[in-house]
C-alpha cells in the first residue's frame, strides 16, 4: 500500500501537468469566447468529479441505512439490479434519446451504478462505508466549491454577469448547500448514531436534486434567463482535452479521497483507543 | 418492525390532541409566535416599501419568507417540551409506531403554522394593498401544500437537530437547502396568482410532488432518527 | 485573460488549502498517537 501511493502521486502529477498544458496551450482557441473559454477545461471536470463523489456518498448512505435490515437490504439489491436492467433496455428502446445521450453511455451508466453499489457493499464494512461517506462528502464539497468559483469567473467576461439562475448552476449551488449542511451535521452532532442521521440527510438531499432541477426548469420556461455554458456539439479536439483533464482530476480526487480515508480510519482508531484508555484508567488517578 | 401492534391512527390522533390541548392551555408559545408574526410583517413593510404595482410582484416572496421564519421558530419548539420531560424516551419504549408520533407532531406543527399564516395574511393584505388578479381560490392549495412542505421536513430535521450542539441554528441550516425547490414553487405560485400573469398549475404540481416524496421519505426514516441516541 | 488565470489559480488554491488542512490533521493525530504510545 505504502509504495503504491507515491507512484500514483507521481503519475497524477504528470497527468495533471500534461492536462494543464493541453488546456492552456494545445487546445484550439474558441472562436467567440477566446482564451477565457479554457476555464471550461477545469470547470466541467470538477463538476463531473463532484457529482461522482456525491453519488458515491449517496450510495454509501443508502447502504448504511439499509444493511442492518435484511428485508430492506434485499429489496434495495433488487432495485439496483432493476435500475441497471432498465437502463440497458431503455438505452436501446427509447427513440430518440434526449439530447447529448448515447445508447451505449446510458447502458454503461446503468451498469456502472449497479457495479459501484455492489462493489462498495463487498469491500466496505458498515463503519468503513460510513467513513467513505464522510470522505466523499468532504472532497465533493471541495470540488463543488471549485465549480462554483470557476463558473462565475467564466461567466463574467463572456456573458457579462457573475451569476444566473440557470438549471445547472443553481442545482450545483443547492447540492453544495445540502452537502455543507451534511458536513455541519456531522461536526455538530452529539449523537452516537451520527452516521444514521447524516445518511438520512444525504438521502433527502438526493431526493431533492431532481426536484431542484425540475423547479428551475419550470422557472426558466416562465422567466427566460441568459443561458450559460451553452450545450450543443463540441469540437472533438476540445472534447479530447476535456476528457484528459477529467481523467487527471479523477486520479487527483482518488488520491485525495484515499488520504482522507486513511486519516478518517486512523482517527476513529485513535478515538476508540482513547475511549478505552479513559475507561481503564485506575480510579485513583482521576 | 415490532411496533405495529397499536392502531396507528389512534395513536396519532391521541398525540395530536394532547399537543394541541397543551398548546392551548399554556398559550406561551402561541402568544410569542403571534407577536413575532406581527413584528415580521411590520418590519418587512418598513424594509420593502410597497406601492401597489411593485407590491404584487414581490409580495409572493415576502409573504413566504415571513412564513418561513415563523415556521422555523415554531418548529424549534416542537420537541423542546418533549425533551424537558424525557417524553421521547417513553415514546421509544412504548409500542406506538414511530410514524404515528411523527404524523402527530407534523400535523400539530401544521395547524400551528397555519394559524400563524391566517393571522399574518390580513396584515399583509392591508399593508401591501394586495388584491389577487388571478384565481384567488388557488392560494388555498398553494398555502396548504407549501406549509406542509416546510412543516414535514422541518419536523424531521428538528428531530435530527435535537442531537446536535447548536440546536436552534441547525434546524434552519438543514431545512433551507432541502426546501429550496418547494420555496421556489410557493413563491412563484403565489406571485403568479397575485399578478394573474402566469399559470400556477406547474408549481402546484411540483409542490404536490415535493410533498408526496418527502412525506414518504420522512415516514420511512423517522424510526431510525427517533431511535438514534 | 486575467479571468482565465484567476480561475486556474483559484482551483489550485482551493485544493492546496484543503490538502493543507489534511496535513495539519495528520500531524495532530500523530501527536496523539505518540502520547498514547507513551502511556
Amino acid at each position: 500500500m505504502k509504495r503504491v501511493f507515491p507512484i500514483l502521486g507521481l503519475l497524477t502529477a504528470v497527468l495533471l501537468s500534461y492536462a494543464l498544458y493541453e488546456a492552456l496551450v494545445a487546445a484550439p482557441t474558441e472562436q467567440t469566447m477566446g482564451n477565457v473559454q479554457r476555464i471550461f477545461y477545469y470547470h466541467v471536470p470538477s463538476a463531473w468529479t463532484a457529482f461522482l463523489l456525491f453519488f458515491i456518498n449517496f450510495v454509501c448512505s443508502i447502504q448504511y441505512l439499509v444493511r442492518p435490515n435484511p428485508v430492506a437490504d434485499k429489496l434495495t439489491n433488487w432495485t439496483v439490479i432493476a435500475i441497471a436492467i432498465a437502463a440497458c433496455i431503455a438505452a436501446f428502446v427509447i427513440r430518440p434519446l434526449p439530447e447529448g445521450m448515447e445508447p451505449s453511455s446510458v447502458a454503461t451508466t446503468g451498469l456502472a451504478i449497479a457495479g459501484l453499489y455492489f462493489l462498495i457493499k463487498k469491500c466496505f464494512s458498515q463503519t468503513r462505508t460510513d467513513a467513505l461517506a464522510v470522505v466523499t462528502a468532504e472532497v465533493g464539497v471541495v470540488f463543488c466549491t471549485v465549480v462554483l468559483v470557476t463558473g462565475p469567473l467564466w461567466a463574467r467576461p463572456v456573458w457579462g454577469i457573475w451569476w444566473t439562475w440557470d438549471v445547472r448552476l443553481t442545482s450545483t449551488l443547492v447540492l453544495w448547500l445540502i452537502y455543507i449542511s451534511y458536513l455541519m451535521l456531522r461536526r455538530f452532532s452529539t449523537s452516537g448514531q451520527t452516521p444514521v442521521l447524516a445518511a438520512a440527510l444525504a438521502v433527502f438531499g438526493a431526493l431533492d436534486v431532481p426536484l431542484v432541477y425540475f423547479s428551475i426548469w419550470i422557472f426558466r420556461t416562465q422567466h427566460p434567463q441568459p443561458v450559460i455554458g451553452g450545450g450543443g456539439s463540441i469540437d472533438p479536439r476540445m472534447l479530447h482535452v476535456l476528457l484528459i483533464n477529467w481523467l487527471a482530476f479523477l486520479f487527483f480526487a482518488g488520491l485525495v479521497c484515499w488520504s482522507r480515508y486513511r486519516l478518517e480510519i486512523l482517527q476513529r482508531e485513535v478515538e476508540e483507543t482513547q475511549a478505552l484508555e479513559a475507561m481503564l484508567e485506575p480510579r485513583s488517578r482521576r | 418492525m415490532s411496533k405495529s401492534s397499536a392502531v396507528p391512527s389512534g395513536v396519532t390522533a391521541a398525540t395530536l390532541a394532547k399537543d394541541l390541548r397543551l398548546e392551548w392551555r399554556s398559550k406561551d408559545a402561541l402568544n410569542s409566535m403571534l407577536f413575532f408574526s406581527l413584528l415580521v410583517v411590520v418590519v418587512f413593510s418598513f424594509s420593502f416599501d410597497p406601492n401597489a404595482e411593485e407590491s404584487r410582484q414581490i409580495a409572493g416572496g415576502l409573504v413566504w419568507v415571513a412564513f418561513l421564519f415563523a415556521a422555523v421558530v415554531a418548529l424549534n419548539q416542537t420537541w423542546a417540551r418533549e425533551l424537558r420531560n424525557h417524553v421521547l424516551d417513553a415514546y421509544r419504549v412504548s409500542p406506538a409506531p414511530a410514524n404515528s408520533l411523527f404524523m402527530a407532531k407534523a400535523l400539530g406543527n401544521f395547524v400551528f403554522v397555519v394559524v400563524l399564516e391566517v393571522l399574518m395574511t390580513p396584515l399583509f393584505i392591508m399593508f401591501y394593498k394586495l388584491r389577487a388578479l388571478g384565481p384567488a381560490w388557488q392560494l388555498i392549495p398553494v398555502a396548504a401544500l407549501g406549509t406542509w412542505a416546510l412543516v414535514v421536513n422541518g419536523t424531521f430535521f428538528a428531530a435530527i437537530s435535537l442531537r446536535t450542539r447548536s440546536r436552534e441554528i441547525m434546524l434552519p441550516l438543514l431545512l433551507f437547502p432541502v426546501s429550496i425547490p418547494a420555496l421556489l414553487a410557493m413563491v412563484n405560485a403565489t406571485t403568479a396568482i397575485l399578478t394573474g400573469e402566469l399559470s400556477a398549475k406547474f408549481w402546484i404540481v411540483l409542490l404536490t410532488t415535493y410533498d408526496v416524496v418527502f412525506t414518504i421519505a420522512c415516514l420511512l426514516l423517522f424510526e431510525l432518527v427517533l431511535n438514534a441516541e | 485573460m486575467n479571468f482565465l488565470y484567476a480561475a486556474y489559480a483559484a482551483t489550485w488554491i482551493i485544493h492546496i488549502v484543503y490538502l493543507g488542512t489534511l496535513v495539519r490533521r495528520y500531524q495532530r493525530l500523530s501527536r496523539e498517537i505518540d502520547e498514547l504510545k507513551k502511556k
